[in-house]
């Protein structure tokens, strides 16, 4: 029998575990306040951040000396389908010096589906923020030019919404005359 | 085409037939490739297949020096207006092959974005199966415009021809 305690590990469970402490450490001197919930599931990690702080972390994120996380991979909608907090904004980040991944998620309320956007940060962040928009129907404040990407200007729904049927809603989409 | 020979330097027929000849063996395809089928219709115009052998190997990318569309891939209803205008600024007669499941039927996309067939906004004269389409099965779509340009039909409202996948 093989001693599970002597099987090779993940090479991203020494990287998790080598970065975990660290950046989590730094977040709760710098962002106390800020910080929901952490999430750790299969040596990934996920910080839950309160909507209005959204910024301020991406940019100590970004510019600290030792985390480093310059690269913002994906953003990214989720529609949970429930009363209250509704959306959720995802932030894949990527630091490409210490080769570490991190996600961050907001909650949204449904009421006011508004969230700072971070496009002073990660200029990347203009299309990925488009397209949460076109789909999600989330506005990204301070973000220069949100329109739709995909689907066409004068549509009025958002389609990855759980309550928009999955054929469309009929005469929402016109075709052209035959 | 109801030749008759009366000398060694004269034949007699009726000139739509001739012209419907000449018609048929030189559609020119406007290559209206959205998607993966456009693969499959490169190959139809590459040497391995060639639609030259029919006449057809000039692809015109303006529709204005065109008479057949390939259309090759799946049309949202954003493309839609965009293949409508294209297949407007065609001069008559013109022929449309609707090419594979996606521009057929919406195929596996039955979904809020994606037009469920592109007869719901052009006519459409011949109809290719497969996801994609083999390049030989496209050659049969076009064999089967040819045929009817030979008997004299009108695009868009003769019979609609479907075409199987033999695999």
């Amino acid at each position: 029998m093989k001693n599970p305690d002597n099987r090779k590990k993940s090479i991203y469970k020494i990287l998790l575990e080598f970065m975990k402490e660290k950046l989590l450490n730094k977040l709760n001197t710098h962002f106390k306040d800020s910080i929901e919930s952490v999430n750790e599931f299969r040596n990934e990690l996920t910080v839950f951040i309160k909507k209005n702080d959204i910024v301020k972390v991406c940019q100590f994120l970004r510019d600290d000396d030792e985390l480093r996380f310059d690269s913002l991979r994906d953003v990214c909608g989720a529609d949970q389908n429930k009363t209250g907090d509704r959306y959720e904004v995802i932030y894949n980040l990527y630091s490409l010096k210490n080769k570490f991944r991190l996600r961050l998620k907001v909650r949204i309320e449904e009421e006011n589906p508004h969230v700072p956007s971070v496009t002073s940060v990660w200029p990347t962040a203009d299309f990925e923020e488009r397209e949460t928009y076109d789909m999600f129907g989330i506005i990204f404040e301070g973000h220069p030019d949100l329109r739709r990407v995909y689907m066409p200007e004068e549509f009025e729904y958002h389609p990855l919404r759980k309550d928009f049927p999955l054929m469309g809603i009929p005469g929402s989409l016109p075709l052209p005359r035959k | 085409m109801g030749l008759m020979k009366t000398s060694e330097s004269f034949i007699t027929t009726k000139i739509d037939d001739m012209i419907g000849w000449a018609r048929k063996n030189s559609l020119w395809p406007m290559p209206m490739g959205i998607s993966c089928c456009a693969i499959e219709m490169m190959s139809f115009a590459g040497p391995r297949y060639d639609c030259a052998r029919f006449g057809s190997e000039a692809f015109r990318f303006s529709p204005r020096q065109s008479d057949l569309m390939i259309v090759a891939g799946t049309v949202t209803y954003k493309m839609s207006h965009v293949v409508r205008k294209i297949y407007d600024q065609m001069p008559d007669p013109k022929w449309v092959i609707a090419m594979g499941a996606c521009t057929s039927s919406g195929g596996m996309y039955r979904v809020y974005s994606v037009v469920q067939g592109i007869d719901l906004f052009i006519p459409v004269d011949v109809y290719v199966a497969g996801c994609p389409p083999r390049p030989d099965n496209l050659i049969n779509g076009l064999i089967q415009i040819q045929k009817k340009i030979a008997r004299g039909e009108k695009p868009g409202q003769s019979e609609k021809v479907y075409i199987q996948d033999p695999s």
